[in-house]
């Protein structure tokens, strides 16, 4: 059931000719930013040969690509989460589900893991332009994997509390700012927080990305990713079954 | 010895009786009226202060088409909601097939199929994706989408629009679609939340035609406020006023309701404005 209702999202953006044009323009953008990146890489490339222990082309080229990737996917995702469940609402299609013999889980798990596969597809292609460079040059694998592991886990955090607040409103552009704040609000208050111990730091999405994009990969932090997505998840469950009990 | 013998005696008897009754030549002694699909027992329901479903209890039979009347505003379409498990009384139990819909939710609506008042179609996809969609969500096994599918369209008239996108068709086309979702799983019980509104005269013909067949195979009960549509269609009538059923029988028995016969209409504003404050009165007392 989950599956199927992971399918039909997928269906459903897929059937949408924006959806394919988005896609399009994306990869493009994705392509510019990286070709720009290698370009710089060259132009300093003697320069760093140079230096006793010259940083390598992952740290150059892939791991602030992989930064930018994170910014980008926070402002994206709030546009495609927007519609998950409030549009259901709108639309007046969520007795369909209430009244098919599944659980809240099951949708809510459902929906999720569409959307987390939507946003995997349309990142994928960032990791593949950056393997790329394997023909050329060798690659830091570890750090390859732990921003590959660290965009995956920041792509599910940012979804759930999409989902959440769709599950909130009627209105998908609504769902879609207040997503966005709530999104853009934790990163600016990261980045704001000048004392290194600040809280601000603990609870930023993209703040705990941080470890993960140097290479380091710290449990503490695959742990509130998992924790940060699994909180928003039971909440829009919550938020759902208030629905059967509020109207 | 004597306790165990005293124990077992009541249950000696009533196997003996049970055999009995099994073997009674004559048929009045046994049930012979069609097993119960549907039964809702006193369901309430408030939206903050306001009670909106007072004590609503309804029994609907195997092959029953049972039609839930009542102005606008009456709480039809929240009793339909209750039935179907999209909202939760607050108190009263709901039983489908047997199974209790409030504790075994998933099995129980294995036999249930819901039109909405808005049909919940997801309009960018074509019609035998969203059929497919709504029979795998209903339980159907992947090898038999494709004949429950054939056999829904063909039942609604939809073989020549399978290909469309939902969004592009008519109303009366998207309605019927509404209902195909509805049935495509072949449940026992069919919730219809008027059905026909908003549809020209030639749709609506249709239709009823469709339901009055799927009431020869399933229960159905369907809401509306439009008396031809009772008159037409329905076995049985339950009328709503303010949240309470105030009256409940045969669809002929409401037309010659007071000695009347043949005046539905007459006999539907009677109950509803004449009979409303007498029978509120008697419950609250």
């Amino acid at each position: 059931m989950i599956r199927l209702i992971a399918m039909r999202e997928l269906r459903s953006l897929f059937t949408l000719p924006s959806t394919w044009i988005i896609f399009a323009a994306l990869q493009f953008v994705f392509a510019w930013f990286f070709l720009a990146r290698l370009e710089a890489f060259l132009e300093v490339q003697p320069q760093l040969a140079q230096l006793a222990n010259p940083p390598g082309v992952t740290v150059t080229v892939a791991a602030p690509m992989f930064n930018t990737i994170a910014l980008l996917l926070m402002m994206l995702t709030p546009m495609y989460t927007m519609r998950l469940i409030a549009e259901e609402r709108r639309n007046q299609t969520l007795p369909l589900l209430l009244s098919a013999p599944l659980s809240e889980l099951h949708i809510v798990l459902g929906k999720f893991l569409g959307m987390l596969a939507f946003l995997v597809a349309l990142s994928a292609g960032v990791p593949l332009m950056l393997y790329s460079l394997a023909l050329g040059t060798s690659l830091d694998h570890g750090l390859m994997l732990s921003n590959i592991l660290g965009l995956l886990l920041l792509t599910a955090s940012f979804t759930a509390l999409g989902l959440y607040v769709s599950a909130l409103t009627a209105q998908p552009v609504i769902a879609a700012i207040g997503a966005l704040a709530a999104l853009v609000g934790l990163w600016l208050a990261d980045i704001g927080a000048s004392a290194p111990d600040s809280p601000w730091h603990a609870i930023s999405p993209l703040g705990r990305f941080q470890n993960f994009n140097a290479g380091l990969l710290d449990s503490s932090d695959a742990l509130f990713f998992v924790l940060f997505t699994g909180v928003f998840l039971l909440l829009t469950i919550r938020r759902l079954h208030n629905n059967r009990i509020y109207g | 010895m004597t306790s165990s013998f005293v124990s077992s005696f009541p249950a000696a008897c009533w196997v003996i009786l049970d055999l009995d009754l099994n073997h009674f030549p004559f048929p009045a002694l046994s049930d012979t009226s069609p097993e119960i699909t549907l039964s809702a027992r006193k369901l309430t329901r408030r939206f903050g202060n306001r009670h909106i479903i007072h004590d609503v209890s309804l029994t609907l039979r195997r092959g029953e088409v049972l039609g839930l009347l009542g102005h606008n505003g009456a709480g039809k379409s929240t009793t339909m909601q209750m039935l179907t498990g999209c909202l939760l009384p607050d108190s009263g139990n709901i039983e489908i097939c047997g199974i209790d819909l409030l504790r075994q939710p998933i099995l129980a609506k294995k036999h249930l199929g819901y039109l909405p008042e808005t049909p919940p179609l997801y309009r960018e996809l074509r019609v035998d994706d969203y059929l497919a969609f709504a029979a795998r969500l209903r339980g159907i096994e992947n090898g038999k989408v494709a004949a429950a599918l054939a056999q829904a369209k063909q039942r609604c008239g939809l073989e020549a629009v399978g290909g469309k996108i939902i969004a592009t068709l008519s109303k009366g086309y998207q309605q019927r679609v509404g209902i195909a979702q509805a049935i495509v799983h072949d449940p026992e019980v069919v919730v219809l939340d008027e059905p026909t509104v908003g549809l020209d005269p030639a749709q609506i013909r249709d239709i009823r035609a469709l339901i009055r067949e799927l009431g020869d195979r399933s229960s159905v009960i369907l809401s509306t406020h439009l008396l031809g549509e009772v008159e037409s269609l329905c076995d049985r009538v339950e009328i709503m006023q303010k949240g309470r059923l105030i009256y409940g029988d045969t669809t002929a028995a409401l037309a010659s309701h007071g000695g009347e016969p043949g005046r539905l209409e007459e006999n539907f504003i009677r109950i509803t404005e004449g009979e409303t404050a007498a029978t509120i009165g008697g419950n609250d007392k």
